[in-house]
């Protein structure tokens, strides 16, 4: 925490920076970088891109779901957005934008000079337009987009035209892309740290990326081999998901879920990281419990292995296999309390200011927890029983999506573009979009856990009378909410273009090595020579 | 249509701030369906325990970080403190958590070993999940042999908007499962397709329906009356489109209502050896259709390719006899999968299959009529067995 902004380890002034985008300008930049910070900027770009096509289906759904009847869309292609919005927001935009975070951060945090593996990196991030586009081109093929949920449950998939596979192949771009990105965090933090920057120094978000990665690395090749076994079920007739071959159509639920629900903490975690760095700097005071943030974080990680079936209830497990799922599932609540603990600790008798980023962590603590309540709710057999399939499950993963990890993505967003572009955001727009993204996201979803427990079943493209009400008021949350991004492209891109210039030290209260070892902005190779950290 | 909705969204969405908090006190749907059985008794009082304990914690726990936002703000000059360690207070934030989830897991074990338990029913009835409809047939106890098919009643009409809807849309059927009040039901859960889950709230029973696997639920209603519910697992285009109804009734109508259906079994038998006429044929067909067919091929029997094909003027439907009743019965396995023309042999008898395929070989543009046209069952009852 010095006082005194050095440069060591940066050779270069700021004039200098632009000679070095690798002897490309324009898009041959883009296409060849092999930089950490320039495919950061891809990756959140990206994601942000994927977020929009996301919402629109999302809309589409929500304008459909507006009045009973069906009046925009067929029953077909609805089931063909329910799926698209799923897999793209969780695949294209969720997890690329905390990738994205982890190259610009990640060698800023522990004194490196970039990523382990720059050329593996540049790859890794151009997988994945390819993902897209595969997803995307879906929809006009004949028979359209897989309408079978973003879940891909067998044996529906067999009845599906030649969308799915482009699916099945985005899936595995899109793992491969992961997989890729993994090794090359690992790597980085586990062998380029500069030196004194023990592992147990560093910031709360490599820990929570590196933990990440390995999950990533264990479950990815599990989605690809579900995913595998449904195309030769498809086309060779393997029939491991088909009981008239031998196979067993719950085996393929038993294998997703193995990677669903790690998957669940590959897109927690890096969020609870960002919220970890975001907490501490506007309560300016050290994060409360750093070893226990640790254990509760590598408990979550271990303990997401063994609770899969919980998202299997109702296919009719024994009661033994019941009973275990539901224990191990309650048993994270330990360490995830630890974690919301910790937070609020950090907070107590600390120094607030309640900058946007700050107002998104708290917006994100507020709401994950109230997402982590009912995920309670959802472990517990008997109740599950009840609304297992229907919007209370829907509200349920939205409170921990979008409440938890995008509102931390917004938080990180405004927390470190000072950083990136050496300007400041509009701190006013900032707040508007704090307050109406909040407001109208749980608009959306909070009525949802009505909807659900009154027994309104997700994946239908009309419902009975008595659910109007509720479908009104989330479609109408849904639109404004929609709205809202907008203006929060507007304040990047007014942030970008003519934002006021950023001081050295914009938080004070913010200590890792980018606030206080590097100029802001940050210059495009950070630590050519490591820093020395007392 | 365009208008009326953008005037519809419109209005709530100006309307919506001024209902406010009064529109919490409308007698709006918001809680779990009120129990019909002892489980789903159990079920609501787990929930409710359950909701209040979050509830405590949840407050407990913001109201040290709204205590902070209030007082520990730096624009009111509150110098931080630097403490970021308390072993003490680690350890009893995790055991306490600890302490409660055990509390929890206590009661919610005695009603999920309950849940699981389907020995000694009084009926045990299997349940069969079809594309898009549900097959019950009772198999052991009273009304065993009862056999019939389930499927929404509400008219396309009012699903496209073009007639009002009625009070129990998308919630009623031509069949209702039948059951009698007081007694241990058990159903049996399958599926010829798809994966399916059949789901009835008030009981708290829900149970996926597996192809080629057979898992069970139970249930013992408390009082008669209509219980109204849906197929609960993504199953396909008509997915939201599959109601399930339970009409609990005393243990005198039951047995009434079983007598009546095992006469009507016996009168309404049909015969596969009886030659029908054309006429006869073409008319039990149009029903056969609207009921089996029309989702996907149309009324105007013109499809929605490429996923659903044209019956009018298809090759298939004007050629020769065999080909198509082999079609109608095995479905259609394209490059050995199947595809959404499912095998309707296990589904219609004989005779509804003739007479589906006379219909389809008459009706529209498609003319075959004769000898060629005309589809007995007995020729549909030669091809089944020859397979």
């Amino acid at each position: 925490m010095s006082a005194v902004i050095d440069n060591h380890g940066h050779a270069h002034g700021h004039d200098g920076h632009h000679d070095h985008h690798g002897g490309y300008g324009g898009l041959m930049r883009w296409i060849t970088t092999t930089n950490h910070k320039d495919i950061g900027t891809l990756y959140l770009w990206f994601s942000f891109l994927m977020f929009m096509v996301g919402g629109v289906l999302a809309l589409a759904i929500r304008l459909e779901l507006f009045e009973p009847g069906i009046q925009f869309f067929n029953p077909d292609l609805f089931n063909q957005f329910t799926t698209m919005h799923g897999l793209i927001m969780v695949f294209g935009a969720i997890m690329p934008a905390f990738v994205g975070f982890a190259n610009w951060q990640i060698p800023m945090m522990i004194g490196a000079p970039d990523m382990a593996f720059a050329r593996l990196n540049n790859w890794s991030f151009w997988l994945l337009p390819f993902a897209a586009a595969l997803l995307v081109l879906s929809f006009f093929m004949p028979g359209g987009a897989p309408g079978v949920g973003w879940t891909l449950y067998a044996p529906l998939t067999v009845q599906m035209g030649i969308g799915m596979d482009l699916t099945i192949f985005a899936v595995h771009l899109l793992g491969m892309s992961s997989i890729l990105g993994s090794i090359n965090i690992i790597t980085t933090i586990l062998n380029m740290r500069a030196p004194g920057m023990t592992l147990m120094r560093m910031p709360m978000f490599c820990w929570t990326w590196l933990i990440t990665a390995y999950l990533l690395v264990a479950a990815m090749p599990v989605l690809a081999g579900a995913v595998t076994m449904s195309l030769t079920d498809r086309h060779f007739g393997t029939s491991f998901f088909n009981a008239a071959g031998g196979g067993d159509p719950v085996l393929y639920q038993h294998i997703f879920w193995f990677f669903g629900h790690p998957e669940v903490y590959i897109i927690a975690l890096p969020a609870f990281g960002v919220v970890s760095q975001v907490i501490p700097a506007f309560s300016r005071k050290p994060l409360f419990g750093y070893a226990s943030m640790v254990y509760a974080t590598s408990a979550i990680a271990i303990l997401s292995f063994i609770v899969w079936a919980h998202h299997m209830y109702t296919v009719g497990m024994p009661v033994q296999g019941q009973l275990f799922f539901m224990y191990a599932t309650t048993l994270i609540a330990v360490p995830t309390g630890v974690k919301v603990f910790n937070w609020v600790a950090t907070m107590w008798k600390g120094s607030l200011s309640f900058e946007t980023p700050m107002l998104f962590a708290m917006g994100f603590l507020f709401l994950f927890t109230l997402g982590g309540f009912t995920g309670l709710v959802c472990a517990l057999v008997p109740i599950d029983i009840q609304i297992h399939d229907t919007y209370y499950v829907v509200a349920h993963f939205h409170y921990v999506m979008v409440a938890g990890a995008l509102f931390a993505a917004f938080a990180g967003i405004y927390f470190w573009l000072p950083k990136w572009t050496g300007r400041m955001y509009d701190e006013a727009l900032g707040k508007w979009h704090f307050w109406l993204t909040m407001i109208f996201f749980n608009m959306i979803f909070f009525v949802q856990h009505f909807l659900g427990l009154a027994g309104m079943p997700r994946r239908i493209p009309d419902y009975p009378l008595m659910f109007e009400t509720w479908n009104k008021i989330s479609s109408i949350g849904a639109f404004g909410f929609g709205l809202s991004q907008l203006l929060f492209l507007y304040v990047v891109l007014k942030a970008i273009r003519r934002g006021a210039k950023a001081p050295e030290r914009p938080w004070e209260g913010a200590d890792s090595l980018e606030w206080t070892h590097l100029p802001t902005p940050a210059p495009y190779h950070s630590f050519e020579t490591a820093p020395v950290l007392k | 249509m365009a208008r009326k909705f953008v005037r519809s969204f419109a209005t709530w969405a100006l309307a919506l701030p001024g209902l406010g908090f009064s529109g919490l006190a409308l007698a709006l749907e918001w809680n779990l369906r009120p129990a019909g059985s002892k489980i789903a008794e159990d079920i609501h009082s787990l929930h409710e325990y359950v909701m209040i304990l979050c509830t405590v914690i949840f407050i407990g726990v913001f109201s040290f970080m709204f205590y902070s936002v209030y007082a520990h703000r730096k624009s009111k000059g509150h110098k931080a403190a630097q403490f970021h360690e308390n072993t003490t207070v680690e350890i009893l934030w995790t055991v306490i958590p600890l302490l409660i989830l055990i509390g929890i897991a206590l009661p919610t074990t005695r009603t999920v070993i309950a849940q699981k338990d389907t020995s000694n029913p009084d009926l045990t009835i299997k349940v069969t999940g079809y594309q898009w409809k549900w097959g019950y047939d009772y198999v052991k106890g009273e009304g065993e042999g009862i056999s019939f098919v389930s499927t929404l009643a509400t008219p396309r009409e009012q699903i496209e908007n073009k007639a009002p809807k009625g009070e129990h849309y998308l919630l009623e059927v031509d069949n209702e499962l039948v059951v009698p009040v007081g007694r241990k039901i058990r159903v049996l859960t399958t599926a010829a397709d798809v994966i399916h889950s059949w789901w009835m709230p008030s009981f708290g029973a829900k149970q996926d329906a597996i192809p080629g696997f057979i898992r069970d639920l139970w249930f013992r209603a408390d009082r008669t009356g209509t219980y109204r519910s849906q197929c609960v697992e993504l199953c396909g285009k008509e997915h939201g489109f599959m109601p399930i109804v339970v009409r609990v009734v005393s243990q005198d109508e039951y047995s009434k209502w079983v007598g009546e259906k095992m006469k009507l079994i016996v009168a309404a038998a049909d015969d596969p050896n009886k030659q029908y006429t054309m006429d006869e044929l073409k008319k039990r067909g149009e029903q056969v259709y609207a009921k089996n067919c029309v989702v996907c091929h149309q009324a105007n029997g013109k499809g929605t390719p490429p996923a659903f094909p044209p019956l009018d003027g298809s090759q298939v439907v004007t050629g020769a006899k065999d080909k198509q009743i082999q079609t109608v019965l095995n479905g259609v396995i394209k490059d050995g999968k199947a595809t959404a023309m499912v095998a309707f042999g296990p589904q219609l008898n004989d005779v509804e299959l003739a007479a589906v395929i006379t219909f389809t070989r008459n009706n529209w543009g498609n003319k075959v009529g004769g000898e060629q046209g005309l589809v007995q069952p007995s020729e549909v009852k030669a091809l089944r067995e020859k397979k």
